[in-house]
């Protein structure tokens, strides 16, 4: 073995061999594991307008308004084989006209190394709680958080949070002018 | 160039996809990281899930992530889509007038993920002379 190009090749060689053992490595090894953790979710004045959705079928569908409180350490899922969590909050209900409704109302990305501890007190939701229909008022809706773990290399996990919460909107129509997020009412 | 084995295995028709856009940035589906998906019919698709979509008369697959789903009492199924790093959902992405996904467009769910190995796939397919250049290097080598 003394040709430079030889050489060369065996290193090459060599050198995908090993970041292929090292992958398929960090994949087995934590195969079995499981991502679970405990969160709290709470809910601030759920209210439900009644609105033009321009973005969807321009008709008046009911839009829910409400503020979140999250907290929750995750620090203890991030093992070798995690690089990036995605966390994200369903909203999840039932409506006469639709057997299941599912709207993913806050997310949020976390990096390996970044601090994975969440404390967010009032905030608004990210996105828009729009309703397919009118069918908000009075509707018990279910707030449970989800992570999708993107590893290195290996499967793509869902795991849900221990620690959802419910709550029921009110009976009645908020107009904007009476009510908006931030006034004390 | 993918064995037909494994499209049956995961009844996807494109179970591995390369990533060629990588806009989302944050460490998952960058510029060639290799996506295994399959399209099992039993299997539902929830909020939160990572789909292989196409969208009616597009010919590249894209895959994004659910952020809103209803299903009706007969069965039926509306979703809405979301690139992670976009600050807008898909449906500037559907072709005109569609506001929703519907099953039928969505051709899988991913599943697993392995980094960099695409880069490898979008090279030879970019020049096709790299393949004859390392079949002959490797040749005359060994």
């Amino acid at each position: 073995m003394h040709s430079f190009l030889s050489r060369l090749n065996t290193l090459f060689a060599f050198t995908i061999s090993v970041l292929a053992v090292l992958t398929i490595g960090v994949f087995i090894s934590t195969y079995f594991e499981k991502y679970h953790e405990t969160v709290s979710i709470g809910v601030n004045k759920p209210i439900v307008k009644h609105m033009t959705d321009y973005s969807a079928n321009r008709k008046k569908n009911d839009l829910g308004v409400l503020q979140l409180n999250l907290d929750m350490n995750l620090n203890q899922l991030f093992d070798w084989n995690v690089k990036v969590l995605f966390l994200y909050l369903i909203a999840e209900y039932v409506t006469p006209t639709n057997s299941l409704n599912q709207v993913v109302l806050w997310d949020k990305i976390i990096r390996r190394g970044e601090n994975a501890r969440i404390y967010l007190h009032d905030i608004a939701t990210k996105y828009y709680f729009w309703d397919d229909g009118e069918n908000l008022r009075s509707n018990n809706v279910t707030l449970s958080l989800a992570w999708n773990i993107i590893p290195n290399a290996g499967r793509l996990l869902h795991v849900p949070a221990n620690g959802s919460t419910s709550f029921i909107f009110s009976d009645q129509y908020t107009t904007s002018r009476a009510a908006s997020p931030k006034s004390s009412s | 160039m993918l064995s037909k084995g494994l499209v049956l295995m995961t009844n996807c028709a494109t179970p591995i996809i390369v990533v060629l856009s990588g806009d989302d940035a944050y460490g998952f589906r960058d510029f060639g990281d290799l996506i295994l998906s399959t399209n099992y019919p039993t299997e539902s698709i929830r909020a939160g899930d990572n789909v292989v979509f196409l969208i009616e008369g597009g010919d590249i697959p894209i895959t994004h992530r659910v952020i809103k789903l209803h299903e009706k009492n007969d069965g039926s199924i509306k979703f809405l889509t979301h690139g992670d790093g976009n600050h807008i959902d898909d449906r500037g992405l559907y072709s005109s007038g569609q506001l929703w996904l519907e099953r039928k467009d969505i051709i899988g769910k991913v599943k697993g993920y392995v980094p960099y190995i695409g880069l490898i796939i979008i090279l030879l397919a970019k020049f096709p002379l790299l393949n004859l250049l390392i079949s002959v290097t490797i040749g005359g080598i060994s």
